[in-house]
Parts: structure tokens; C-alpha cells; sequence
């Protein structure tokens, strides 16, 4: 479990770290909270020659919650996360989903932008940040731009990210209505990824439901933004009938694999209960 | 790479590879070797200890990412003349160890856990200790231990004022 050899480096400013990666190029890597990319290391299926560690950019840290906006540095941890009050009243959704993040050592340390930026189907926050219609900011040898999160993920571990590129923040707008929300994730243990999870926000009025959001986690090889399914949910209350749709459409695009967390028609039907589960809670919720 | 730390409030020197685990480093370069090598794939907390405030598990931790902070383990725990921390003295009392594998890990976790939370509920001990696993099973009495010491601890500030 020793992993290979590298050289290391903490630069100071997100010009810095990104002229390192132009240096070295596809030997070099970005090291966040390492709970993704150290296990790799020791496993020896990946060996970067260069290492280069964002944790001393100051300005990659922090969240701040204005009216309209959230904005969180790429290296806050799921437990600066779950620990702020601002972002906890503006945003809930965020801070239920890092609590089912790992353990609480792992969130110490671990991410939010390496959560959403290294393209693992298995982490919470990638489907989380569709949901909440986040943008991630990408800072490179040409300037910043803007993906939307509903763009980011194209493949496994493949994002729309340039490999000369490093995240820099998330901007996730904070809705002005009320809207209420539910993370759904069933696990086999404490630390496991999903079997499955569901993430929903949804507007109600007068029990009936006027707006909604429905992102999939672990059950493809990317995190599955299904608008079909949140569609159907949409124009009244959410009964049997607009549960059933909504769980045959969020079925149709999904595309889970089988593992050791089970064969693929048990993942379906998890898929399925956890979606009813997050409405079900969302809507109590509203009440 | 030249590597500086505070480790139990002493300044430490050394050379090591980047690649270096945490783990390997305090306890072969440190000798310091109350911090435990369980799973080494970062799941059963065994090897945790405070790294800048927070509970860290450190095999997944490389000493070129520790340079400069301030590390805490189990060494630090009981007083210069042996005497136990309110956690190990608890942990005794209540038989939250058997064959000691986790205890390391189990009581800087603890640790941390009553810093942030002083009065932690049976729930919020068992979610904050959910990162260690004991393989004698023995939760039920470390529970224990950690809520006794907390009623300890809570006393003691209350005894001080």
C-alpha cells in the first residue's frame, strides 16, 4: 500500500497551480482532499509524477450565501458544509446530503470540489449539484468559464473540465420561493457509495406541485439529471398516478451496472423507492 | 522533502519522501507508535489522530500535506506522570477495550468529537464514532465510555468555575 513516487507542490494562487499543470501536463494531478485520488495512489492505479496540492489557496476556501446566490471555494470540506448556518438555512439539501457523505474523518477532509469535479458516479454531490441547477467555475490558462453542472459529466471519471483547468468555485443560485427538498441514499454501511440515491427539490402550492428537480446518483456512469421524471411529477398533487410516471421515466434513464451492491433489476427497483421516499419526505416536509 | 511539524506540542524535523504516510511517518520516523495501522484503506479509523483540529485517518494522509501543522496522537493523551485522560480513565472503567486495536483511534476521535460537542447524545456519539470500527464489536461499552467521560469532563468545567 505504499504508493509510487512524486514530486510535490502547494502553490499559493490559482495561477500558480494552474501553470504547474501546464508544466507537466497529463503527469501531473490535483490533490484535494485526497479520499478519492490517495486510495488510488496506494493501489497503484494511478501514479502521478506531480502533485500538486490546492490546499494553500487561500481563495479556494470558504462559502459565502448572498440573496440570489451561494458561492463555495472548490476545496471547502463536506464538513465546512455541514457545519454552515448560513448555507444550511439557504440551501438544506446541501447540508443533508454531506451528512450521508462517508464518516465524519473522511469529511474533514474531503471536498466539494473534488466530490463534484473528479466525474466518480458514486459521489453524492455531482447529481445534488444538477438538482440545485449549480454552475462550476473553471479557472485555466485562458481565463475563467462557467459549466453548468447539467453539462459537467459526460462519462465515467470524464468531465467537461480541460485537463489544464481547476475548479475554483461553485455558484449555486438560491431560490427566493419556497422550496422544499430531500436527499435519499441507500448505502450497505456507513462510508459505502450509494446502491442508490435520489435528490429532489420540489415548489408546492395548495398540495400541488408547480416545480421540481430530480437528479440520480450511482446508477450510471455519470449522475442522471432526469427532467422527464421531475415533468411528471409537475401540475397537481403528487399522487399515485404522477409517482408512477415519474418513476418509469427516471427507470428509462438510468443504466445501472451490476456489482457488489447488487444485480441490476434490484438497483432499478431501489432507484425507484428512493425517488418515492425523497418526494414522500419533500413533501412532508412543505407541510 | 524537508518536513516540519508539531507533533504532541514538540517541533519536529525531517527528511521523508513526499509519499510518505502520515501513519508511517509518526511511527517510524517518530517512533511513536500508539497510532495504529488497521485497514490502511481508510476505512477503519484505527490510525486516526487530530491533524490542525480535525480528526484525520492518517493512511490517507501524505506527510508532504501534514508539513507544517500540528498533529496530535494517543502519545499526548495521558499527563507526563501517567496519568490517564478522562477518556482513557473511562474507557477502562467501562471496558471499552478488549484487544486494543481501535483504541487509539476510537479515543482521539472521542476526543475531538467532545471538543466540538461537549454533550453529545447515545445517537450523536454513535454518528460521530462511525469512521472506527472495532473488531471485537465491542460499541456498546465505547459508547459508554465516551458518555461517561463527557458527564466527566462536564463536571470538571463545572468544579473549575
Amino acid at each position: 500500500m505504499i504508493p509510487g513516487s512524486f514530486d510535490y507542490y502547494r502553490p499559493t494562487t490559482f495561477a500558480e497551480a494552474a501553470a504547474l499543470l501546464a508544466r507537466h501536463g497529463d503527469e501531473a494531478r490535483l490533490l484535494a482532499g485526497g479520499h478519492s485520488l490517495i486510495p488510488m495512489m496506494k493501489l497503484r492505479m494511478a501514479a502521478p509524477a506531480h502533485l500538486v496540492d490546492l490546499q494553500g489557496i487561500a481563495e479556494a476556501k470558504g462559502i459565502s450565501v448572498t440573496a440570489g446566490e451561494a458561492v463555495i471555494g472548490a476545496m471547502t470540506t463536506q464538513h465546512d458544509l455541514i457545519t454552515h448556518a448560513g448555507l444550511a438555512a439557504a440551501l438544506p439539501l446541501v447540508r443533508e446530503a454531506a451528512l450521508q457523505i462517508a464518516d465524519p474523518q473522511v469529511r474533514y477532509l474531503g471536498t466539494v470540489g473534488g466530490n463534484v469535479a473528479n466525474g466518480d458516479p458514486g459521489n453524492d454531490m455531482p447529481g445534488l449539484m444538477q438538482c440545485l441547477d449549480a454552475a462550476f467555475e473553471l479557472v485555466g490558462p485562458n481565463g475563467q468559464r462557467q459549466v453548468r453542472a447539467r453539462d459537467f459529466y459526460l462519462g465515467l471519471y470524464e468531465t467537461a473540465r480541460a485537463e489544464d483547468e481547476i475548479l475554483a468555485r461553485i455558484r449555486i443560485p438560491v431560490p427566493s420561493g419556497k422550496v422544499s427538498y430531500a436527499y435519499e441514499k441507500q448505502k450497505r454501511k456507513i462510508g459505502d457509495y450509494a446502491t442508490a440515491a435520489c435528490a429532489v427539490t420540489l415548489q408546492l402550492d395548495g398540495g400541488a406541485v408547480t416545480d421540481a428537480a430530480i437528479a440520480m446518483t450511482n446508477l450510471a456512469d455519470r449522475p442522471v439529471f432526469v427532467a422527464d421524471a421531475a415533468a411528471a411529477l409537475v401540475g397537481g398533487p403528487p399522487d399515485a398516478t404522477r409517482l408512477a410516471a415519474a418513476v418509469a421515466a427516471m427507470q428509462a434513464a438510468i443504466d445501472p451496472g451490476a456489482d457488489n451492491r447488487g444485480p441490476v433489476e434490484f438497483k432499478r427497483h431501489v432507484a425507484g423507492v428512493m425517488l418515492r421516499r425523497a418526494v414522500a419526505r419533500a413533501v412532508e416536509r412543505a407541510s | 522533502m524537508h518536513v516540519t511539524m508539531t507533533v504532541n506540542g514538540r517541533r519536529v524535523e525531517a527528511l521523508a519522501e513526499p509519499r510518505t504516510l502520515l501513519v508511517h511517518f509518526l511511527r517510524e520516523e517518530l517512533r511513536l507508535t500508539g497510532t495504529h495501522i488497521g485497514c490502511e484503506t481508510s476505512h477503519c479509523g484505527a490510525c486516526t489522530v487530530d491533524l490542525d483540529g480535525k480528526s484525520v485517518k492518517s493512511c490517507t494522509v501524505f506527510v508532504a500535506q501534514a508539513n507544517g501543522a500540528e498533529v496530535t496522537t494517543i502519545e499526548a493523551m495521558a499527563a507526563a506522570d501517567g496519568t490517564l485522560h478522562v477518556l482513557q480513565e473511562m474507557f477502562r472503567e467501562h471496558h471499552g477495550l478488549q484487544c486494543g486495536w481501535c483504541t487509539p483511534g476510537m479515543i482521539m476521535r472521542a476526543h475531538r468529537l467532545l471538543q466540538e460537542n461537549p454533550s453529545p447524545t447515545e445517537a450523536e456519539v454513535r454518528f460521530g464514532l462511525s469512521g472506527n470500527l472495532c473488531r471485537c464489536t465491542g460499541y456498546q461499552n465505547i459508547v459508554k465510555a465516551v458518555l461517561a467521560a463527557a458527564a466527566a469532563m462536564n463536571a470538571q468545567q463545572e468544579a473549575a468555575e
